[in-house]
C-alpha cells in the first residue's frame, strides 16, 4: 500500500517535471531555431493518432500539385516577376493565416482535446539572414522548398529523391558545424 | 464540365492560397502543432544519423507527427499523379519559355523540366549543381534560418513574427539573385 503511494507520488513528480520542462521551455536553446518544435501537446496519444497529420499532409500534397506551387516553372516565373500566381498564393495564405491565428487568440479556441493553443515568439538571430539567403539560392535552383520536394517525388519525379537526400545531408552538415557558424 | 474534370485543371491562386493558409489553424486545432515542413529533415537526421551531435540529440519520436505529415504530402503528390493529372502541358509566361528554349528546355509536361531533372543528367555538371548542390542549399539554409517557406513565411508571418519577415525577405533576395544572375549560367552548362 505504502509502496503504491510512493509510486504514485513519483509519477506526479515526474509529470510535474515534464510540465515544467514544457511550460518553461528550458530546452529553448536547442529548439529555438526550429520552426515547429515548441508547441507540444502534453497528452499522450497512441501512435496511430498521427495519421490525422498524414491526412492533412495528403490534402496538402494534392493542393501543392494542383496549384502548381511545386512547379519549377512557377518558381522561375515568381523570381523573374513574370507571374502573379505564386505571390497571390503566398499572400492569400498569409492573410488567411493571420486571420486564423487572430481568431484563435481572440476567442481562446482550444484543440480538439480541449488544450489551450499556445504560440511561442521567435527570436531574431543572424541565421535567419545567412540561412535565408542560402535557402533562397537553393529554392530558385531546385524550384522547391522542403515540402514540394516530397510532393514532386510523389508526383513521379523520382530523381528528386536525390535532391531530398542532399537536403537531408545539408541539414546534417548544418547541425554538425552549427557552433562554428555565426548566429 | 463535371467535378473531376474541373479539379484536374490547375487551381487558381485564390482557391489554393486560402486553403494553404487554413493548414495553420487545422494543425493547431487537431493537436497544437505549428506548421513547418523543413524540421522533418532534422528529425530524419536525428532518427538515422544523430552521431552524438547535440543538434540531433533529442527525442525525435515526440516530433513524429511531422514525418507523418510529410509522408502525407508524398502520398498526396502520388494521388494527384494517378487521378488528377492535368492532360495539358503547363502554360507559362512567353518570356520564360523563350528564355528556357535557349537552354534546351521545351518540355512542360512535368512539374520539373525533365531535360534537367532526370536520372541520367545527375552525373552531368548541370544536373549535379541543380539537383545535388541545390538540394544541399535547401537543407542547410532552411535549418540555418530556422524554418522554410511554411515555417517562416506562412506560420511565422501568420503569428506576426518579425524575425520570420526578415527570413522571408532573405529567401526572396536569395531567390532573385539565383534566378536572374546565376541560374542562366548554370543552365547554359
Amino acid at each position: 500500500m505504502k509502496q503504491q503511494k510512493n509510486i504514485a507520488e513519483e509519477e506526479t513528480a515526474l509529470e510535474q517535471k515534464h510540465h515544467e520542462f514544457l511550460t518553461e521551455n528550458t530546452d529553448f536553446e536547442m529548439r529555438s531555431l526550429d520552426a515547429t518544435c515548441f508547441n507540444e501537446s502534453e497528452l499522450q496519444h497512441p501512435w496511430w493518432h498521427n495519421f490525422k497529420y498524414a491526412f492533412v499532409g495528403l490534402l496538402f500534397g494534392i493542393l501543392f500539385v494542383k496549384a502548381e506551387v511545386v512547379s519549377w516553372f512557377r518558381i522561375q516565373e515568381m523570381f523573374r516577376l513574370q507571374s502573379f500566381h505564386m505571390y497571390g498564393i503566398i499572400g492569400s495564405a498569409i492573410v488567411v493565416g493571420i486571420i486564423s491565428v487572430w481568431l484563435i487568440k481572440k476567442f481562446k479556441i482550444k484543440t480538439i482535446y480541449g488544450e489551450p493553443i499556445e504560440f511561442v515568439n521567435k527570436k531574431f538571430n543572424k541565421g535567419q539572414v545567412y540561412g535565408g539567403l542560402l535557402f533562397g539560392l537553393g529554392w530558385a535552383v531546385t524550384g522547391a522548398c522542403p515540402g514540394p520536394l516530397f510532393a514532386q517525388i510523389g508526383n513521379g519525379a523520382t530523381v528528386i529523391a536525390v535532391t531530398l537526400l542532399s537536403a537531408i545531408a545539408g541539414t546534417w552538415v548544418y547541425g554538425r558545424f552549427r557552433e562554428q557558424l555565426p548566429h | 464540365m463535371n467535378f473531376i474534370e474541373l479539379i484536374k485543371q490547375p487551381w487558381p491562386w485564390y482557391v489554393a492560397g486560402p486553403l494553404i493558409g487554413l493548414t495553420v489553424p487545422a494543425l493547431l486545432i487537431i493537436g497544437n502543432k505549428t506548421f513547418g515542413i523543413s524540421s522533418s529533415l532534422r528529425h530524419i537526421c536525428a532518427a538515422c544519423l544523430p552521431a552524438k551531435i547535440p543538434f540531433f540529440n533529442y527525442d525525435w519520436k515526440k516530433e513524429v507527427w511531422n514525418l507523418f505529415f510529410v509522408g502525407g504530402i508524398l502520398a498526396g503528390g502520388f494521388i494527384a499523379f494517378l487521378f488528377l493529372q492535368n492532360p495539358e502541358p503547363m502554360i507559362v509566361n512567353a518570356k520564360l519559355s523563350t528564355e528556357l528554349a535557349t537552354y534546351g528546355i521545351t518540355n512542360y509536361d512535368s512539374l520539373v523540366p525533365t531535360e534537367v531533372f532526370n536520372w541520367s543528367s545527375l552525373f552531368t555538371l548541370r544536373g549535379f549543381i541543380m539537383m545535388v548542390a541545390g538540394g544541399f542549399l535547401v537543407g542547410f539554409g532552411t535549418r540555418y534560418a530556422g524554418g522554410c517557406t511554411s515555417g517562416h513565411s506562412i506560420m511565422g508571418l501568420s503569428n506576426l513574427q518579425w524575425p520570420s519577415l526578415i527570413a522571408t525577405i532573405s529567401f526572396m533576395v536569395g531567390g532573385f539573385i539565383m534566378a536572374n544572375l546565376i541560374l542562366p549560367f548554370i543552365l547554359k552548362l
